[in-house]
């Protein structure tokens, strides 16, 4: 009897947290969208032997960690079976290069927390998650790229009279717990709000319990399309983002590969119509193709 | 270990804010789950349901989901709009550790035996005066191991609000961990410390007052 109630109560805790979930989810869209990547045929054969490719080729089998929570970026709602937004489809490129089929790809949810343990540990073979190539993480995994370039700005209420970065002064502004854009804003001297996800941080924006809401501006324009009477972005970006992909260090041929895939796509226009069919979806308009770092 | 060194400043800040926390939220929780235990034990019937009911509502819930009440939730039925964020979290803390007050208390009060509250009562003291002057003071010797319990819980329940708004200990670790990637591990341990000394701080205070308290007796 005593274990018959707490496993109902656990039920009870369980249904709730779905719920919840189900609440903070806000896409329709049919999953599995985007253009349509081609595959290669036996792509085995193209990679010499012992490297990491010509493994993952040979066994069909990849997975790639990516973000959950950004709209156009990374992103899959509750009933989603795949994620959605430019960084999946660049994961879906640079896996059919590897002759694996979209549908075929491991996804993970990586947040910004786990990614470097995520690759160290091999639980993922590449992270595609909005994730800006700095000096300190190049010390403990490899970044190639970068294949996109943004920058910070704000995400304010229509009737806010934050203009310019230095009104933020003693203003809260929120972002995601521990991120980087968090860190740039305390600096210009606003008091930082961390939150779990960007979706809590929009409803804290929406509410007016914070000011605005901070992180690279391709988010946050995602964000204000899907709010477009309540909220806009402000201030010209004030910092340089370029997202890289991650590989671990125990295969650094991986980063002469993704460099040459990256570059074959901004060639035959597969990163332009990736761009097309999600970031520029909610607005932004498609950048020149980033310059790629050399190899090390 | 130098990622924490060179901006210890801001591990004091974060540390600070944590400590604010726990007091500012230990302090309310003593106050309103003694009142809540009082209920408990208490003679009217009304109070004694409402208490009850309260403790099993909120034992039940997780605190994670406490704090997506009050800084999520309510903002969208425009309550705590203005409020500090501090406050929001001494409130949501409040909220969840007073129910547990609540059951140290009246653990403690069942301690006392029945005879003292009849003695008092048969002196002609009236419910609120017994209490305060026969039973409470006797039951807060039995009460202090597991209250340090349940206050050693806040204090190290206070890091749920790094993922509401506020820049707490474990808020600036992650912050730390972000930009310090080949670091880690150090960043980890030294706020982990920094949680393991005032735990520390806070069983050695218990401590001496069970040994005070217990040669009063």
């Amino acid at each position: 009897m005593r274990m018959k109630r707490s496993l109902a109560m656990l039920t009870g805790a369980t249904v709730m947290l779905s719920l919840a979930a189900c609440g903070d989810a806000g896409s329709d869209e049919e999953s599995g969208g985007g253009p349509d990547v081609e595959v290669a045929e036996n792509a085995a054969d193209e990679f010499d032997d012992g490297t990491r490719m010509k493994e993952l080729a040979e066994s069909g089998d990849i997975t790639i960690g990516v973000k959950y929570d950004q709209p156009g970026i990374g992103f899959k709602g509750a009933t989603d079976d795949m994620p959605q937004g430019f960084d999946p489809e660049m994961g879906k490129i640079l896996a059919a290069d590897l002759g694996i089929a979209p549908e075929d790809i491991n996804w993970k949810e990586t947040i910004s927390d786990n990614r470097e343990p995520f690759l160290q540990s091999g639980e993922v073979d590449l992270v595609i998650a909005s994730y800006s190539i700095t000096d300190d993480r190049r010390k403990v995994v490899g970044q190639a790229g970068p294949y996109y370039v943004t920058g910070q700005q704000l995400l304010v209420r229509k009737d806010s009279d934050i203009e310019t970065l230095d009104d933020v002064k003693g203003t809260e502004v929120c972002s995601v717990t521990g991120s980087t854009s968090l860190a740039n804003i305390e600096e210009a001297g606003a008091k930082p709000r961390g939150f779990d996800t960007y979706s809590e941080c929009v409803d804290q924006v929406l509410s007016g319990t914070v000011d605005a809401m901070t992180t690279d501006g391709a988010i946050l324009l995602g964000y204000a399309a899907e709010h477009p009477d309540e909220l806009k972005v402000v201030v010209e970006p004030f910092s340089e983002e370029r997202y890289g992909i991650g590989y671990s260090k125990d295969h650094p041929e991986m980063c002469e590969w993704i460099n040459g895939v990256l570059e074959e796509s901004f060639e035959n226009g597969s990163w332009e119509d990736a761009f097309q069919s999600t970031l520029g979806e909610a607005g932004v308009e498609t950048p020149e193709t980033p310059e790629l770092d050399p190899c090390q | 270990m130098e990622a924490v060194s060179s901006d210890f400043d801001l591990v004091l800040k974060a540390f600070w804010l944590t400590v604010q926390l726990l007091v500012l939220s230990g302090i309310a929780s003593l106050v309103f789950g003694t009142v809540l235990g009082a209920m408990r034990v208490g003679p009217v019937a009304v109070l004694r349901k409402a208490a009850s009911l309260y403790v099993s509502i909120i034992r039940n819930t997780p605190l994670l989901i406490v704090f997506v009440f009050v800084f999520i939730a309510a903002p969208k039925l425009d309550w705590f709009i203005g409020t500090p964020f501090v406050i929001k979290g001494v409130v949501a803390l409040t909220v969840y550790t007073s129910a547990f007050v609540c059951e140290a208390v009246r653990s403690g009060v069942n301690s006392v035996p029945v005879g003292q509250a009849e003695a008092a009562r048969s002196i002609g003291m009236t419910f609120g005066q017994s209490m305060q002057q026969v039973i409470l003071p006797q039951s807060f010797r039995a009460v202090v191991p597991p209250l340090a319990s349940v206050l050693i819980a806040l204090a190290k329940n206070t890091s749920v609000a790094a993922a509401f708004g506020l820049m707490e200990a474990t808020a600036r670790m992650r912050s730390f961990t972000n930009d310090n990637a080949d670091q880690r591990m150090e960043i980890f341990l030294a706020f982990a410390l920094g949680y393991i000394i005032i735990v520390e701080v806070m069983s050695a205070g218990a401590i001496t007052l069970e040994r005070r308290w217990r040669t009063a007796r």
